[in-house]
């Protein structure tokens, strides 16, 4: 049987047999899904990458009033421009860790407080200048300086000094922060000649493609760059960026042919576009999240026990499969899950009625509680909702829903209001998320969680170098958010793609943003 | 100074005058937009530092009297200044996009026009007889179905089912005419569908209110057959009413057809002045806004003008 799978495998990569009749085969010799996944994807590689071509992706999130300076991109089109034209220091890897980008290796000292870079030596910048140590450090000023309106400021500030010299570039930190090299993936981090300080929107970078034409909001029209100096990516000869903002419209591109991939399929239509013979939905899970926010400050959710019963209340896979479509995973009342390095997974708190009754009783609150939401809180949140009122009703628990205009959601509800709807994005480490959203101090700490225990932990963890010992306190992080803490988050949505049977090499990633973290493009070719 | 050619002077001195209240009321608009451009830039990450020293940077600090008679004397000489989002000189994308917008208008005011008018007045030839009554019907049937989802209906048969024409309707420079034109196929047919109902109809009503008149019933006894009466009694008469509503659908064509463009993703003006109205871009939002004011006042002062050349009173005073 194996002989007669590797065959198969085979005759799939080479393109003599289509993936879906592939699958279909490997399930008939009673091979599951996912391991018949794992032989193609082997078998395409062995098959091996073709050269050459144009590789079109339609992509959602980009306006017509997008920069091109790295330091403000702030949507999926604008982040994946970047990726072809710059480089960052340090990548997230597809299989969890770091990948090494310009920066060819990177040491801590004992306590985490500074860092150094080895900075790759052979790169030039797409306009014939050598990288140096130099550029690093002068993207890294002005990411981080008094008059920058950089979106990566927020992980900058922690910096006391830099500096650069043979090929080294040293970072010293305020405080000891062991997440560092997670930190410097952030994707506005790409450097430029001169930190860009000549010409921050010039798209000049070491990237593995180089911009011919960008018209942004509309197309971007990349060429390779014949001096790339990691050829296990970027394979096609052109990338062709199309921006689609509509869902109806971006499927419709892949459907008919003109695009190779898109991001963000609508979950609610995912399976359907599933069914189309020469197209794949690809999911990554990430740390996006989907929230029910309650202000651990304000009555009467400062009553631990009214808090219990509600995240009793809520069933967390009745929400994954209506909200999400069954394109997410449940969620456990903390803003961590496996898409983090150092996860540990906790027990599952589940929907239970009786011990919501229970919490609900013992709180001694009798009233209703007054949820307020929004269509653009995240995707579905009315409904979510009212799956809640519902779910929360059986246990005895009275909940109103108010609905609020989208506009002014975020400046009048959010973080303002004791008890709403809300989404987070994620980030990639538990210290930054914490940092973020969790710490007592944080500005967008938006279920007035104080907890003085959990804060000596992050502070603790940030120091830690010892992984053992860091994902343990991360773990007890977690457990003091869920039962403490003001968050009911009963899901977490995967990241939809779609991709043409016309393009291989996706790879399932553990973390990382859609499209295989935007790698997808320079690391997929024509089949 | 015949009476003619001095009310068509006053016509055009007024539409410029409405052409400058027009951009009064823009820049006032704009001015009171609530939200604030620096936090739309940045997002959700943005930091207190960052926004205080991106709204320096982008000087929206400055009297508003002040900003808007520089504005207009810049906009006067062509300058419509630079986007605040993206730094990008506004007149250039402008030109672009402008170019877009008019192709696309264009290709579907030369299918739709003629085809309404020819479809008004076979309607009023064949008066209340079953040719009237289905262009009637498919007409208002397709005015009537939102345009998106004719939009979709036709996307999801003509692209994907049957691979005639592509859904996306991006074109570019380096492509050729008839590249072009195969690219807009789809959303010119829905544009056709979206703007034939209103001037066929007006056509037939303009024509049959004519039709009425004693003359046309002269001509009848003199033996002209129906369509010479339409083509020389009827329809010079019935032309400004005609050309009134033509003009109000070409500026519907360049002005109202956002939807369109972001369904087939045209980069044309629309989606333009939407992606910038999201991130409170003013000066891009005020220089939109100018021109397309402009566009409907001009289209509209042609059909005045139209008008006026039409009537025979005006042309040949007693």
């Amino acid at each position: 049987m194996k002989d007669q799978l590797n065959y198969l495998a085979a005759r799939a990569a080479a393109g003599l047999m289509g993936r879906r009749e592939f699958l279909g085969r490997a399930a008939a010799l009673g091979v599951t899904a996912a391991s018949a996944n794992l032989l193609l994807s082997g078998a395409v590689k062995a098959a091996g990458v073709k050269k050459g071509g144009t590789i079109k992706v339609g992509i959602q999130g980009g306006g017509a009033s997008d920069s091109m300076d790295p330091a403000v991109a702030a949507n999926a089109t604008a982040t994946q421009v970047i990726r072809l034209w710059g480089e960052p220091l340090l990548e997230l890897a597809e299989q969890g860790g770091i990948w090494p980008r310009l920066a060819e290796s990177f040491e801590a000292s004992a306590d985490a407080r500074v860092w150094t870079f080895k900075i790759r030596e052979g790169v030039t910048f797409s306009n014939g200048k050598t990288l140096t140590a130099d550029d690093v450090l002068a993207t890294m000023e002005r990411h981080s300086g008094e008059d920058t309106k950089s979106g990566a400021l927020g992980i900058m500030r922690g910096i006391k000094s830099m500096k650069a010299g043979d090929g080294l570039f040293v970072i010293e930190l305020e405080t000891p922060n062991a997440d560092l090299p997670y930190l410097l993936a952030d994707y506005h981090l790409a450097i430029q000649p001169n930190g860009g300080k000549d010409d921050p929107t010039a798209a000049i970078g070491t990237g593995p493609y180089i911009m011919k034409s960008a018209e942004p909001g509309v197309r971007f029209v990349a060429e390779k760059n014949p001096n790339y100096w990691d050829d296990t990516i970027g394979h096609a000869e052109t990338i062709e960026l199309i921006v689609i903002n509509d869902d109806t419209a971006r499927v419709a591109a892949l459907q008919s042919g003109q695009v190779h991939m898109v991001n963000r399929v609508p979950p609610r239509t995912a399976k359907l576009v599933a069914r189309a013979p020469n197209i794949t939905v690809h999911t990554t899970s990430g740390p996006g999240h989907y929230v029910f926010i309650m202000h651990t400050n304000t009555a009467p959710f400062d009553n631990k026990d009214l808090r219990l019963a509600l995240k009793y209340g809520i069933n967390r896979q009745e929400m994954v499969d209506k909200i999400l479509f069954g394109f997410g995973s449940v969620g456990n009342d903390t803003p961590i899950n496996s898409s983090y390095p150092l996860f540990t997974e906790l027990e599952q708190r589940m929907y239970d009625p009786d011990k919501a009754a229970f919490h609900l009783k013992q709180s001694g609150y009798d009233g209703t509680v007054l949820l307020r939401t929004s269509d653009n809180s995240f995707p579905g949140a009315p409904d979510a909702s009212a799956l809640f009122q519902q779910s929360a009703g059986a246990a005895g628990i009275k909940m109103e829903i108010k609905r609020e205009p989208n506009d002014g959601y975020w400046s009048e509800v959010w973080n303002k209001q004791p008890f709403c709807t809300s989404y987070w994005g994620g980030r990639p480490t538990q210290d930054q998320m914490f940092s973020t959203a969790y710490l007592s101090t944080a500005d967008w700490n938006d279920t007035r969680f104080n907890n003085e225990q959990f804060d000596q932990l992050l502070f603790a963890a940030r120091a830690e170098l010892d992984e053992g010992k860091r994902t343990q306190m991360y773990a007890d992080m977690s457990t003091i958010v869920r039962d403490e803490g003001g968050l009911i988050c009963p899901m977490f949505n995967d990241f939809i793609d779609g991709i043409s049977d016309d393009v291989q090499g996706i790879v399932d990633a553990k973390q990382g943003f859609e499209l295989n973290n935007f790698y997808a493009p320079m690391k997929m070719w024509l089949a | 100074m015949g009476p003619a050619l001095k009310l068509v002077v006053q016509r055009i001195a007024l539409g410029l005058l409405l052409l400058l209240a027009c951009s009064v009321l823009i820049f006032a608009g704009t001015m009171i937009l609530p939200g604030d451009v620096a936090q739309s830039i940045l997002g959700q990450s943005a930091t207190p530092e960052a926004l205080a020293n991106l709204r320096e940077e982008l000087g929206v600090n400055d009297p508003p009297v002040q900003r808007y008679f520089e504005w207009l004397f810049n906009a006067l000489q062509g300058d419509l200044g630079t986007a605040l989002t993206n730094g990008l000189p506004i007149t250039e994308s402008i030109g672009n996009r402008l170019g877009n917008t008019l192709f696309l208008a264009f290709w579907a005011a030369v299918i739709s026009v003629p085809l309404a008018i020819f479809l008004g007045l076979l309607a009023v030839r064949f008066k209340d007889r079953w040719p009237d009554k289905l262009i009637s019907a498919v007409t208002l049937a397709s005015i009537s179905i939102p345009e998106f989802l004719i939009g979709y209906l036709l996307m999801y048969l003509v692209a994907v089912k049957l691979r005639w024409f592509p859904s996306v309707s991006m074109i570019n420079d380096s492509m050729s005419l008839g590249e072009k034109l195969s690219a807009i196929a789809i959303p010119v047919a829905v544009l056709t569908l979206v703007v034939l109902a209103h001037m066929m109809r007006m056509t037939r009503a303009a024509i049959l209110n004519v039709m009425q008149s004693a003359y046309i019933e002269t001509a009848e006894l003199k033996g002209l057959n129906m369509f010479q009466v339409i083509r020389r009694h009827a329809f010079p008469n019935a032309i400004a009413p005609i050309v009134n509503v033509v003009m109000l659908n070409l500026a519907y064509l360049v002005v109202g057809v956002v939807v369109i463009e972001v369904v087939f993703t045209y980069p044309g003006m629309g989606q333009y002045l939407v992606d910038h109205v999201s991130k409170r871009d003013v000066p891009v939002v005020q220089a939109c806004g100018l021109i397309f004011a402009a566009v409907y006042i001009g289209l509209n002062l042609i059909a005045d003008v139209v008008s006026i050349l039409s009537n025979p009173r005006l042309r040949h005073p007693k």
